[in-house]
């Protein structure tokens, strides 16, 4: 009954979501489950398996340094996760864009049916899924002998690297499957926090009408050290680029500060952000569902509050 | 080249759904149901592949009940030739139908297949990757382009970080995000001579697959409920809220 946690990272250091997966992985085992392992699937990954190493509750690093790891593909980290998940029985990745294209590969592989973006793990077999949106929560339990999980970043705390030092053991990594290769990647690159990770996130939406008056956002949000996310109708709209996407299918946040600027509030998009501590809207409409789930609402023209609530917080940092 | 498109019935995504006060799962009496719609996108895209002359046959397939074909009988409305409806009135589990479009696509023997990347019922997001690893084929999830030429194709994926290009061989399995393209409404003329396109039914049984659930659903509840705050009147007044609470 060993765990193993499939690790999310840059090659140098650990991602938010797979620091939260570890606290996940750490109920497990108050809950019944063994020791802790983490696997870096990665090229030059020392320095990122180093920090793993460093978290308290981590029993073992297994550090797969191979050139086709460099930017790793599902069909080449499915075959190594299945090479090694014999000897556990969870296995557990972030749910990311990463975790979610890679964990059913290697769950089907193992004949085992995933549990995607676990929320709360009740027994080491038993565990809370949101489905519709968020909008009702199943508490399910798993026959499998495996147990795959993903595990949604924002419902746990994430585990800081400490006094920690498991010792870091090499894996070979099975022969590339050449089924894919990797052709370039367009990242987007800001000075702002990441969505995910952010304290603070003021996300514009169809109402904010151009991609141009997202400026208005830029400015608060960099008053604020925040994130800047969008609604998916501001980025089918092209406002914004898809990664900006905070919603159901796009990235789900729980941030202390969440600022819904023109955000009507469609289910799609409260799915994504509705756990965050404190939510405030902007909207001319006073019927918009946002005002429903809001602490704070003003009712009125973004453009004449946003320069306002700018204005504002230049006098208070005085 | 044929393309099987997988697609799955689901609740209406404008209905707002109600938890079953026994906690046995969700209204579905009476509600109104539709194609899950990144299915629809995966529909469309393989019908622009072949209306390109990337395809010769779009084959519909959809595992569920009676009323799932309805749902194929959509997508032939869109364009598609013929559908496969796997039909049963089990709760089906990603793997079970991973395992069951397997069953299929070695029978059809298509040179790719399109999902949606997620349903919007249980928001599994699993299928796709599921049936790729079944196959031993390539996947390409979360699409928001799709080239094709010759032995392979060349996808641009959404990621947290942005966009990722992979190049896959063929035959492979691509999964559709939201910005791939944009799906057609079917035309009358087109509605009423889907009625007349083949549906084959075939039962799980003689595909040879177990269906059985791995996961046994304890509860279902609803979420704990946000209560609705105070309306500011001025970002003034709302700054100062913020302040005082420690938020900013």
């Amino acid at each position: 009954m060993t765990v193993l946690i499939v690790a999310e990272h840059d090659n140098s250091a650990l991602s938010p979501a797979t620091l939260a997966t570890v606290t996940a992985a750490k109920q497990l085992s108050e809950k019944g489950a063994g020791e802790l392992h983490l696997l870096i699937a990665g090229s030059g990954a020392q320095a990122a398996a180093e920090m793993a190493a460093k978290i308290p509750g981590i029993a073992k690093v297994k550090l797969a340094d191979a050139p086709q790891f460099a930017s790793p593909l599902a069909e080449d980290v499915a075959a190594l996760v299945v090479a090694l998940a014999p000897d556990y029985s969870h296995v557990l990745t972030p749910a990311t864009t990463y975790g979610k294209n890679l964990l059913p590969r290697a769950a089907a592989l193992m004949d085992s049916q995933q549990i995607s973006d676990a929320i709360a793990i009740v027994a080491a077999d038993t565990f809370v899924r949101p489905t519709y949106a968020g909008n009702a929560l199943a508490t399910v339990q798993s026959k499998d002998a495996i147990k795959f999980l993903t595990v949604r970043g924002t419902a746990f705390e994430k585990a800081v690297p400490g006094d920690g030092s498991a010792p870091i053991e090499a894996v070979a990594a099975p022969a590339a499957t050449a089924l894919a290769t990797h052709q370039g990647a367009e990242i987007s690159k800001s000075e702002r926090p990441e969505l995910t990770a952010a304290k603070i996130i003021v996300s514009g939406g169809r109402g904010m009408q151009s991609g141009e008056n997202f400026v208005m956002i830029e400015e608060i949000a960099d008053k604020l050290g925040a994130a800047v996310g969008a609604s998916r109708a501001a980025v089918d709209a092209g406002f914004k680029p898809n990664d900006f996407q905070v919603g159901q299918t796009g990235k789900i946040v729980a941030p202390e500060l969440y600022i819904a600027v023109g955000i009507s509030g469609a289910i799609q998009h409260l799915a994504g952000m509705k756990d965050s501590k404190t939510i405030v809207a902007i909207n001319k409409d006073e019927e918009a569902p946002m005002f429903q789930v809001a602490d704070y609402g003003i009712v009125g023209d973004l453009f004449k509050v946003l320069p306002e609530l700018s204005a504002e917080l230049d006098k208070i940092k005085k | 080249m044929k393309i099987v498109v997988a697609v799955k019935r689901v609740i209406d995504a404008n209905v707002k759904v109600r938890v079953k006060a026994d906690g046995t799962g969700v209204e579905t009496a009476n509600v109104k149901m539709a194609m899950n719609p990144f299915c629809e996108i995966a529909v469309e895209e393989a019908l622009r592949i072949k209306e390109a002359g990337g395809a010769d046959e779009v084959v519909i397939v959809s595992a569920g009940p009676q009323g799932a074909t309805e749902t194929i009988r959509t997508a032939l409305a869109m364009g598609a030739d013929r559908g496969v409806h796997v039909l049963t009135d089990a709760p089906l589990e990603p793997l079970a139908v991973a395992k069951l479009l397997k069953a299929v696509i070695d029978k059809e023997q298509p040179g790719l297949v399109i999902l949606g990347k997620q349903a919007i019922d249980d928001d599994c997001n699993q299928t796709g990757q599921m049936l790729a690893a079944l196959l031993g084929w390539a996947q390409a999830t979360f699409a928001s382009k799709v080239e094709i030429s010759g032995e392979s194709a060349t996808v641009t994926r959404e990621i947290d970080g942005g966009l990722e290009k992979v190049a896959v061989k063929l035959p492979a399995v691509v999964t559709t995000d939201l910005r791939l393209n944009e799906p057609r409404y079917a035309s009358l003329p087109n509605i009423m001579k889907a009625k007349k396109k083949p549906i084959e039914a075939v039962a799980p049984d003689a595909l040879g697959v177990d269906i059985a659930p791995r996961l046994t659903v304890l509860k279902v509840e609803e979420p704990p409920k946000r209560q609705a705050g105070v309306k500011v009147e001025s970002a003034a007044e709302l700054v100062a809220k913020l302040h005082d609470a420690g938020v900013i």
